[in-house]
């Protein structure tokens, strides 16, 4: 593999890990504050969609992701109040969600655009177009760095950098201020929450709001900024590989980003070169890489290697008691 | 020790807690019936009752974490409301919680700070909280390294924060809720230092206990709860371990049981040196050394907690201990293979539980299939080698239902519509008509209405009679007496001696279950 | 003494839930534009106005009678298993092993071997995340959902590969022998005179469905298994006093919800395509979850809601032809909603109905 080659392999993994960045940040927000949620991939496909519509009505990207992250709030709400006040089984909750999406989004796409639920291509301002950063042109050339400043650092839609910006500040937010220390103790033991005056239903709810934002952010991407339209069942399993690159992070920020470039890469290697040779030897499938997200996370939960700890009081709804 | 510290202190200063006829139900059960109680401030005052008296509830609505049915709460002679915990914090109560509130993998600092954060930012409350935790470590001896990871801690040590906790959030008002019970006994007198220094400090403190020797170490006032009632307040200086003892096991009418001449037989269980460490690394049994003998009663009396409840569950099968058993003349396996509920049951053991809402019964099931629980593998209930007979086993269970006065005798109601008594029946009658060599019984009255314990009663003697050999353990003292032909009492995963229900009386008891071994009477 | 009579719980609740699905259902078609009213009378009418219609409609009820009671073994020993989809795929692979390796004369001697087949399979899947779950605590809904995704990364590079028909392109195997073919249902009753759809495909393995539900009825409240399963499942701590071993438990039940899940594959594989396809599953599995709590875990009532959501799925294809403003993913909508209510929502209607009925007996008492 040539030095170009494994930039543009690079470059396609950074552009694969953010939707899963995004989606693995809004898993930690709910999970870390005790609610799971398998519902980040309809969540996703939801705010996919209305991103796109919304973008090609209005022909603005950024008004699309607006439009995808309250569609994207929407179902997170949801969720909460079936799995916070109703006492609901929160895996149930996330699947029917998961299944409302993909009906919902090819409903109205084919009542809308009558394209079986694909949205019109957006063009223009109603998609994220690369941005060139100063001086990516001028050091092209220059061995090494000039190709990883203008082709991998430079060139990127603006999610792409909000991404990145993200994690430090959602690390930020969980472990250097009171909400994330209030977040973090809900997960863990919300009667420590309850018995300190603070409303373990109130801070669950709060970090939903975060997981309907970010959730939106990363199926608005997948329409808007690494596709140009919306297509059925686009967000294609996304949301639970995003799961799974949170327990592999170990329900960590900067781990998470880990993980998400990781599985990202494991994408684009899947997609740049199906069939891996071995030293001639074994032939490592295209199915096999694909699959090794998975396979990775298996290992971790079950304690192989590493330790798997969520945080304690994840999926089990709180009740009051002495 | 410290008692009279606070005699200067004129007596019409308003206390620093008063509530005023407090009840609290909980569906059909009434765990505080028209509590009232004053506790002046700078003392401690303990509340002592046996577990389920309702102490824990009382201290609960005090805390805001249950609102009353009935009464009024004042706070330094105010009248206030406390409808949730941030309430009681801002009116000055802080609360030492029987299983603590912390967050296991938070630091100290952070468990200490978590809801009384100063603002948005994290550092700077967490800067000011270290001084803070600095100053009172050596104002109160309540030494924790702020950085420590709170799991990582002993259990001592967390009580500590969690006391930290409430001085933090200046609290001049802290409940304690059976401190001592998870630690060892260097670790609770550390606690008591601690407490006599707050109360020195001014701080006034409600220590929840059902331990005698606790009461009169440290309280200066003291109240028996029973049964949801306050039965008396009293001061220390005036009352004694014997006293207390009486007042909290109640003299209740005795409910007479006729009961003939025991005639113990050849021995059938014997232990010798039983141990057993729980999953905490708690050593529960302490090298226990017990025969028991065809057609009698052995009754384990002992305060809740001090290893009764695991030499039952060691002996039916499902906690691993360790030490020679034998049965019947044949080894018995106390761990591994062989050790479990269903081989103790296929060798004769019954076993009525503690707790027969977990534990003795099914709550979702029917009565029927609860009349099988535990047998349900035993031959005597197939139909055929595929297929149990559950027509069989409905039958069988309408007539014990019958026999043992269940009520509703309906085989097909869940075991969770049954009162609490008729579902003690289930499982004793189950238990009973497996007709084992020997039934361990645990608290066989437990939350159960009169004429049902006083039939159950009767079918443990009858037991005895046909040389069924029971061990009994009960935390009622006078159930106990009424039943046992032998006592023997536990303290501290210890047998601390054995005497003849005729030979001793209540207040020898009590004592040895409060760990006080007289010199000889 | 209960708060509630049998009645309302076992029917008056689900019906509410269901009503309250349709009703905001109805109002995303209206929102549409389009006659919801003309929707369910074009979906009631495709799925039962014709023996075609019909024969659909059962086809998909045996998936989902399947998978849910699948799930629904799995749920009564508290296992929350949701990698029917990936059981269930496993376990056309072990049908298609079966049914390719041997010519078989006759469906009758073939199809014992490829339930047998199909049920190794979907039970050797679910084996994994069993014993994760009772030998090391790994939280078996994750673990099975991470199974699925494995699941058919191996189908896609077995029918890429060495099951692949020779000289295609399709990712499918070649057709199974005529002795693998299961009668259908116009085979079966055309002897006796009635009349069936020739293109419906529903088959023989409807019977096996039915068959299945019994015995699944049979174990859960008839054998010492069954006994077993479910005092582990609504009681953890009762368990270990009566002796019960939770790892074994956990284990078993596991694998007799994969070959459950696993047997779908007689149906689809066998009966219908008669070849191993990509993606035959087609997310029945992920709806056994929602029939087994729309039938509360009773082989009945999951019969009962396979039928319903074998109508809606139906009803769903016809919707085609005669609206076609409609997609036919307005079905995942009716059945997404009507778990929301059935399953995470069902405390909204429970709780005011309870105090209802309180207050409703206080008065009569």
């Amino acid at each position: 593999m040539d030095f170009l080659q494994l930039i543009l392999t690079l470059d396609s993994t950074v552009r694969l890990s953010v939707v899963l960045l995004f989606a693995c940040l809004a898993g930690l927000f709910s999970e870390k504050s005790g609610v799971v949620d398998i519902g980040l991939e309809g969540k996703m496909l939801i705010s996919a969609f209305v991103a796109a519509a919304v973008a090609y009505e209005t022909g603005s990207a950024w008004i699309g992701v607006l439009a995808g992250c309250a569609a994207s709030l929407i179902f997170a709400m949801i969720h909460g109040v079936a799995s916070i006040i109703y006492r609901g089984d929160q895996i149930i909750s996330g699947v029917a969600l998961n299944f409302l999406a993909s009906g919902l989004t090819i409903v109205l796409g084919h009542a809308i655009y009558k394209k079986g639920g694909q949205t019109p291509t957006l063009t223009g301002n109603a998609r994220f177009t690369e941005i060139t950063l100063p001086f990516a042109d001028a050091v092209r050339d220059v061995p090494v760095l000039g190709p990883i400043y203008s082709e991998l650092i430079s060139g990127q839609t603006a999610l792409v950098y909000l991404a990145f910006a993200v994690v430090p500040a959602v690390w930020f937010l969980l472990y250097r201020t009171r909400f994330g220390l209030r977040l973090r103790a809900v997960g863990e033991n919300p009667s420590s929450v309850d018995t300190a005056g603070i409303s373990v239903v109130g801070m669950r709810f709060k970090a939903l709001f975060f997981t309907g934002i970010l959730c939106g952010i990363a199926g608005a991407y997948l329409s808007t900024a690494q596709a140009a339209f919306f297509g059925r069942e686009m967000s294609a399993g996304r949301g639970y590989i995003a799961l799974a690159a949170l327990i592999f992070a170990n329900w960590r920020p900067l781990q998470a980003m880990g993980a998400s470039l990781l599985f990202g890469l494991l994408e684009a290697i899947s997609n740049l070169y199906p069939k891996i040779d071995v030293f001639g030897v074994v032939t490592i499938p295209v199915q096999f890489t694909q699959a090794l997200p998975y396979i990775l996370t298996v290992v971790i939960l079950a304690g192989f290697i590493g330790k798997a700890s969520p945080p304690r009081s994840v999926g089990v709804p709180y009740v009051k008691e002495n | 020790m410290a008692e009279g510290q606070n005699q200067g202190r004129p007596d019409t200063a308003a206390p620093a807690i008063e509530l005023t006829g407090i009840s609290k139900a909980f569906g059909p059960v009434q765990a505080n019936k028209d509590i009232s109680i004053r506790v002046m401030p700078g003392t401690i005052h303990g509340i002592i009752g046996e577990n389920g008296a309702g102490k824990s509830t009382l201290m609960s609505i005090l805390y805001g974490f249950y609102k009353a049915d009935a009464g009024e709460i004042f706070i330094n002679g105010n009248k206030t409301e406390i409808p949730d915990s941030q309430a009681a914090i801002a009116a000055g109560i802080g609360m030492v919680f029987q299983h603590f509130k912390l967050v296991q993998n938070f630091t100290v600092l952070e468990n200490v700070v978590l809801g009384a954060e100063e603002g948005a930012m994290l550092r700077p409350s967490l800067a000011k909280a270290r001084q803070l935790l600095t100053d009172l470590a050596d104002e109160y001896e309540l030494h924790v390294d702020p950085d420590s990871i709170v799991e990582d801690l002993s259990v001592g040590h967390q009580q500590r924060v969690e006391i930290l906790k409430a001085l933090y959030r200046q609290a001049d008002i802290l409940i304690l809720d059976e401190p001592t019970g998870v630690l060892t006994p260097a670790e609770a007198d550390q606690l008591f230092r601690i407490l006599a220094r707050l109360r020195e400090e001014g701080k006034t403190i409600i220590l929840i206990t059902h331990k005698l020797r606790e009461i009169m170490e440290i309280t200066n006032t003291v109240s028996v709860m029973r049964r949801g009632e306050m039965t008396a307040t009293v001061k220390t200086s005036e009352t004694s371990p014997e006293h207390l003892a009486e007042l909290m096991v109640g003299r209740k009418v005795l409910l007479h049981v006729d009961k003939p001449k025991a005639n113990p037989g050849e021995v059938v269980l014997d232990l010798k040196n039983l141990r057993y460490v729980d999953e905490q690394g708690v050593e529960r049994l302490k090298g226990i050394d017990l025969t028991l003998r065809k057609g009698e009663i052995l009754g384990i009396a002992g305060v809740a907690g001090n290893g009764q409840s695991a030499l039952l569950e060691v002996l039916g099968g499902y906690a691993d201990g360790t030490g020679e058993a034998t049965l019947k003349g044949a080894p018995l396996p106390l761990a591994g293979r062989g050790s479990d509920g269903r081989s103790r049951r296929h060798s004769g053991i019954g076993h009525v539980p503690e707790d027969r809402q977990n534990e003795g019964l099914i709550m979702e099931f029917t009565a029927w299939e609860n009349m099988a629980f535990g047998y349900h593998h035993e031959p005597e209930y197939q139909k055929n080698p595929l297929l149990m007979d559950n027509a069989g086993i409905q039958a069988k269970a309408a007539a014990s239902m019958e026999r043992f006065d269940v009520r509703p005798p309906n085989p097909k109601l869940k075991a969770k519509n049954f009162s609490g008594g008729n579902q003690q029946k289930i499982v004793v009658a189950r238990e009973i008509e497996a007709h084992p060599d020997v039934l361990l019984i645990g608290q066989p009255t437990r939350g159960v209405d009169i004429g049902a314990i006083e039939f159950i009663h009767q079918q443990i003697i009858d037991l005895r009679d046909q040389g069924v050999a029971i061990l009994l353990v009960s935390v009622e003292l006078d159930e106990i007496f009424s039943l046992s032909d032998r006592i023997a009492v536990m303290f501290d995963g210890h047998i601390m001696g054995e005497r003849m229900p005729d030979e001793t009386d209540e207040k020898e008891v009590g004592l040895l279950m409060a760990g006080i071994v007289e010199k000889a009477a | 003494m209960d708060k509630m009579p049998r009645w309302a719980d076992v029917a008056l609740i689900p019906l509410i839930n269901i009503l309250l699905a349709f009703i905001l259902a109805g109002l995303v078609v209206l929102a549409i534009g389009q006659n919801p009213f003309d929707m369910v009378y074009f979906m009631i009418k495709g799925a039962l106005g014709s023996t075609r219609g019909i024969g659909y409609t059962l086809y998909y009820t045996t998936n989902f009678i399947f998978t849910g009671l699948a799930f629904s073994v799995a749920m009564h020993a508290k296992l929350f298993n949701i990698g029917g989809e990936g059981q269930a795929a496993v376990g056309g692979i072990g049908t298609a092993l079966v049914l390719l390796a041997v010519p078989w004369p006759h469906w009758t001697l073939a199809l014992p071997f490829a339930v047998i087949g199909a049920a190794v399979f979907g039970a050797g899947w679910a084996a994994i995340p069993a014993y994760l779950q009772a030998k090391r605590g790994s939280h078996i809904v994750i673990t099975t959902i991470m199974f699925n995704f494995i699941a058919g990364a191996l189908s896609i590079y077995l029918l890429n590969g060495v099951l692949k028909k020779p000289d295609q392109q399709a990712a499918e195997t070649r057709q199974f022998g005529d002795g693998a073919h299961l009668p259908t249902f116009n085979e079966m009753l055309s002897p006796f005179g009635i009349e069936f759809s020739k293109s419906a495909p529903v088959n023989f393995s409807f019977v096996l469905a039915i068959a299945a539900a019994v015995l699944v009825w049979l174990l859960i409240w008839r054998t010492r298994l069954g006994y077993d399963i479910r005092a582990f499942g609504n009681s953890e701590s009762a368990t270990a006093y009566a002796g019960i071993s939770s790892v074994r438990v956990t284990i078993i039940a596991m694998l007799i919800s994969g070959g459950l899940s696993g047997l779908l594959a007689i149906n689809v594989v066998m009966g219908e395509a008669e070849r191993l396809i990509l993606n035959f599953v087609e997310g029945a599995g992920f709806m056994g979850i929602a029939v087994a709590l729309m039938g509360r875990n009773h082989p009945f009532g999951i019969v009962l809601a396979a039928f319903l959501f074998g109508m809606l799925n139906q009803g769903g294809f016809e919707l085609l032809w005669e609206m076609p403003g409609i997609s036919r993913e307005m079905v995942l909508v009716i059945q997404a909603l009507i778990i929301i209510f059935t399953g995470a929502l069902v405390n909204m209607t429970r709780d005011p109905l309870e105090r209802f009925f309180i207050r409703m007996n206080k008065r009569a008492g």
